[in-house]
C-alpha cells in the first residue's frame, strides 16, 4: 500500500529524477552550461569551444571549411582507455564496491605490458596478445587482492585502493628503470611486433593513432554486458551489490563475488593500460605521476549509470572533451575547462542522488497526508 | 648520523603540511564524514597561497605570506562546503562528492592560472616563507599548535565530546540534544580549512610556484596517516612524522651514505604499504569511528 501511495504522489520532477538516463543527460548539460558561462566570464568566445568539439567528433573545421578524418580517429583513441576505466569502476559498482583503484590497476597493466614488450617472444600477433593477456592478468590480481582484503579482513576498499594506486605508481617507476637503456623518463622503442597499430583503421582515419585497442574496447563493452546481464555469475555479483546479507542467505558466495568483481574490474583497467602503452606510445614510460585515466573513469561510470551502453557513451563523451583540449587551447580557450566540466558532472551527480532521495521522501509524505482513508 | 640531523629541518618541512591536513581529515572522520577530498582541497589552498603571494609580495613584503596562508585556509573551507552540502544536507555518497572535488581541483586552479597569469602555472614568487632558528620553517610550529589545539578541543571540551559522539552513534547523539548535521558541517569545514592551510604551507616552503599535480599524493598520504594513526591525535601525529620522514628520505636518500643502496621509490612506497598492512592487522578491532561514511537521516534509526 505504501508503495502504491508513493507511486501516486510522484510529480514530474520526481519521475525525471527516477530515470537515471535522463538525469545523466541533464547533469552533463548542466556541466556544459557552467563551463560555457565560465569561458564567457573570462572574456573568451564560448563558440570556439563548441567549434573545437564539433571538429573532434566530425572532422569538420568550421572556420576553414576543411575535413580531416584524423580528428575522429584521435577522438576514439582518447575514448578507449576512458571507456575501459569506466567499465572497471562500473563493474565494481554493480557489485556494491567503490573501485578508486582503476588508476593503480591501469599502471600495473601498463607496466607488465612494457616488460613483455622487451622480454616476450617477438612473433607477430602472439607478442601483443601475450602482452595484453599478462597485463590484464596482473591488473586482475592487483584488483582481486583488494577484493580479498575487503571480503576477508573487512578493509575498506576505498582506502585500500588509494594506497595500492601509489604503490603501483612507484613500483612501476622502479621496475621500468631496470629495463636496460632506460633513462629517467622513457625506455627504448618497442619492437614492432608488440605494437597495436592497425593499418586498416589508420588508413580509414587519415593516419591517426587509432589501433586494435579500439576493437578490444568494443569487445570489453560486449563482455561486460553479457557477463553482467545474462549469466549466473553476473546475477550473483548484482545480488551482492544490492544486499550482501540477502545474497549470502540465498546461497551466493559473497567472498567469491567480491574478489571476482574486483579482479574483473582490475582486468578492464589493466587492458586500458595496455591499450595506451602499446597503442598510443612507441616506447615505455617511466611514469612521473598518475595519468588520471582511472579517476576520470569514475566520472565516466557515474555518468553511464554503471551500465555497459551508458559507460560506452559516457566514455566517448569524455574522450571528446579530452581530445578537444589542444584545439581549444589554440583558440584561446583554457583547456582546463574540460576538467572543470568533468569535475562538475561528478559533483552534480552526487547532489542528484541526494535530491532524488529528498524528493522521494517528500512525495511519500505528501501521499501519506493526502490519503487518510488508507489508514 | 650528522647527515640525518641535517635532514631534520627538511623532514619537518615535509611533515608539517601532512600533519595539518591529517588533523583536518581526523576531525571530519571523527564526526562521521569521510573526506577523501583532502588532496583536492590542498590543491585549492596551494593555488590560493601561491597566487596571493605572487601578487602581493612586492606591495606587502613580509605580510604577504600570512595573507596567503589565510586565503588558502579560507578557500579550502569554502570548497569543502560542496562536500558538506552533498554528504550532510543531501545524504549523498561521501566518496562521490569527495572524488568530484578532487577532479575539480586541477581544472579550476589551472584554469584560474591561465586567466590570471596567462600560463599553466602561477608566476614564481621571489620569496617563499623564511626559515626560522635552526632552519626550521614556522609551518612546523603552526602544525604543532594545531595538534595541541585539536587534542584539547576534541578531548577536553564538551564540543569535542559531542563531535566524537556524532561519529560513533549519531542517533544517540541526537537523542542527547546534539544537532548532528550542524556538528558535521563544522567538522567538514574545519577539515577543508586545515587542508587548505596545509596546501598553502606546502607551496610556500617546498616550491616557488603552483603547477598541475603539485600536491602529488600528499593529501592521500594524510588520509593514510589518519587511518594508520587510529583516528587519535597522538597516533595521527606519529604517523604524519613517519610518513613525512619517508617523503623526505625519498628525495634526499642519495645524500646519505648508509641508505644509498635503497632506491628512492622504496621510501615513496613506505607510507602506503605501512598503512595497507596495518589496516589488515587492525581489522576486526574497533579503531575507526563507527558511523564514519554513513549519512545521518533525522528520525531514522
Amino acid at each position: 500500500m505504501a508503495r502504491r501511495a508513493a507511486g501516486l504522489g510522484r510529480g514530474p520532477i520526481v519521475r525525471l529524477a527516477g530515470s537515471d538516463a535522463a538525469m545523466s543527460v541533464l547533469v552533463v548539460i548542466l556541466g556544459f552550461l557552467v563551463g560555457t558561462a565560465l569561458v564567457a566570464a573570462v572574456g573568451r568566445d564560448p563558440a570556439n569551444m563548441y567549434r573545437a568539439i564539433i571538429q573532434v567528433v566530425s572532422g569538420f573545421d568550421l572556420t576553414r571549411g576543411t575535413w580531416n578524418a584524423r580528428y575522429i580517429g584521435e577522438w576514439l583513441v582518447a575514448s578507449t582507455p576512458l571507456v575501459l576505466c569506466g567499465l572497471s569502476m562500473a563493474f565494481a559498482a554493480r557489485a556494491g564496491l567503490f573501485n578508486i583503484g582503476a588508476e593503480g590497476q591501469y599502471i600495473v597493466g601498463l607496466t607488465v605490458a612494457q616488460f613483455v614488450a622487451f622480454y616476450g617472444p617477438p612473433v607477430p600477433i602472439l607478442h601483443w596478445v601475450l602482452a595484453v593477456l599478462l597485463g590484464m592478468l596482473a591488473a586482475a590480481a592487483w584488483g582481486g587482492l583488494v577484493g580479498f582484503l575487503k571480503a576477508r579482513y573487512a578493509v575498506s576498499e576505498v582506502v585500500a585502493t588509494i594506497m595500492m594506486n601509489y604503490i603501483a605508481l612507484y613500483l612501476s617507476r622502479y621496475l621500468t628503470m631496470l629495463i636496460p637503456g632506460t633513462n629517467t623518463y622513457k625506455t627504448p622503442s618497442f619492437p614492432a611486433t608488440v605494437r597495436l597499430g592497425n593499418a586498416w583503421l589508420e588508413g580509414l582515419t587519415n593516419r591517426s593513432r587509432l589501433n586494435t585497442g579500439f576493437y578490444l574496447m568494443l569487445a570489453s563493452v560486449l563482455f561486460f554486458w553479457f557477463l553482467m546481464e545474462k549469466t549466473r555469475t553476473g546475477f550473483a555479483l548484482r545480488a551482492t551489490g544490492f544486499n550482501k546479507d540477502a545474497a549470502r542467505c540465498s546461497g551466493i558466495d559473497v567472498t567469491r563475488s567480491t574478489v571476482l568483481s574486483m579482479a574483473i574490474s582490475g582486468a578492464f583497467a589493466g587492458l586500458a593500460g595496455c591499450a595506451v602503452c602499446l597503442g598510443s606510445f612507441g616506447y615505455g614510460r617511466v611514469l612521473a605521476g598518475l595519468d588520471n585515466y582511472g579517476f576520470n573513469g569514475i566520472a565516466v561510470a557515474l555518468v553511464g549509470n554503471s551500465s555497459a551502453p551508458g559507460t560506452f557513451l559516457a566514455g566517448l563523451l569524455f574522450g571528446m572533451l579530452q581530445s578537444a583540449q589542444p584545439l581549444m587551447q589554440s583558440r584561446q580557450i583554457p583547456k582546463e575547462v574540460t576538467y572543470i566540466i568533468s569535475g562538475l558532472v561528478v559533483v552534480f551527480i552526487s547532489l542528484r542522488s541526494g535530491f532524488g532521495l529528498i524528493l522521494e521522501a517528500r512525495a511519500k509524505q505528501l501521499a501519506r497526508k493526502g490519503k487518510p482513508r488508507d489508514e | 648520523m650528522s647527515s640525518a640531523l641535517n635532514l631534520l629541518p627538511s623532514i619537518l618541512m615535509m611533515v608539517s603540511p601532512i600533519l595539518i591536513a591529517a588533523l583536518g581529515g581526523m576531525i571530519s572522520e571523527r564526526s562521521g564524514v569521510v573526506n577523501i577530498a583532502l588532496e583536492g582541497l590542498m590543491g585549492f589552498g596551494a593555488f590560493a597561497a601561491a597566487a596571493a603571494n605572487v601578487l602581493l609580495e612586492e606591495r606587502l613584503p613580509g605580510a604577504s605570506i600570512w595573507i596567503a596562508l589565510a586565503l588558502a585556509t579560507a578557500l579550502g573551507a569554502l570548497v569543502s562546503l560542496i562536500h558538506a552540502f552533498a554528504s550532510i544536507s543531501l545524504s549523498a555518497d561521501q566518496v562521490v562528492s569527495g572524488t568530484g572535488i578532487n577532479l575539480l581541483a586541477n581544472g579550476v586552479t589551472i584554469f584560474l592560472c591561465q586567466v590570471i597569469f596567462k600560463q599553466e602555472r602561477t608566476r614564481s614568487f621571489r620569496q617563499g616563507m623564511r626559515a626560522g632558528p635552526g632552519g626550521i620553517y614556522p609551518t612546523a610550529w603552526i602544525a604543532l599548535a594545531l595538534l595541541v589545539a585539536v587534542w584539547y578541543l576534541l578531548y577536553k571540551r564538551p564540543a569535542g565530546l559531542r563531535l566524537r559522539a556524532c561519529g560513533e552513534n549519531p542517533q544517540a547523539a541526537a537523542s542527547a540534544g546534539i544537532d548532528v548535521r550542524r556538528m558535521r558541517y563544522w567538522a567538514v569545514l574545519a577539515s577543508g580549512a586545515f587542508a587548505g592551510l596545509a596546501g598553502g604551507c606546502l607551496v610556500l616552503t617546498q616550491t616557488i610556484e603552483y603547477k598541475e599535480n603539485m600536491i602529488n599524493g600528499a593529501g592521500f598520504i594524510a588520509l593514510a596517516a589518519v587511518a594508520f594513526g587510529r583516528w587519535i591525535p597522538k597516533g595521527v601525529a606519529g604517523a604524519s612524522c613517519l610518513f613525512g620522514a619517508a617523503v623526505a628520505f625519498a628525495i634526499y636518500v642519495v645524500n646519505i651514505e648508509a641508505l644509498r643502496a635503497l632506491p628512492p621509490e622504496f621510501f615513496s612506497i613506505l607510507p602506503y604499504a605501512i598503512t595497507l598492512v596495518t589496516l589488515v592487522a587492525f581489522s576486526g578491532k574497533d579503531y575507526a569511528p563507527r558511523a564514519a561514511g554513513q549519512s545521518y537521516e533525522k528520525g531514522a534509526s
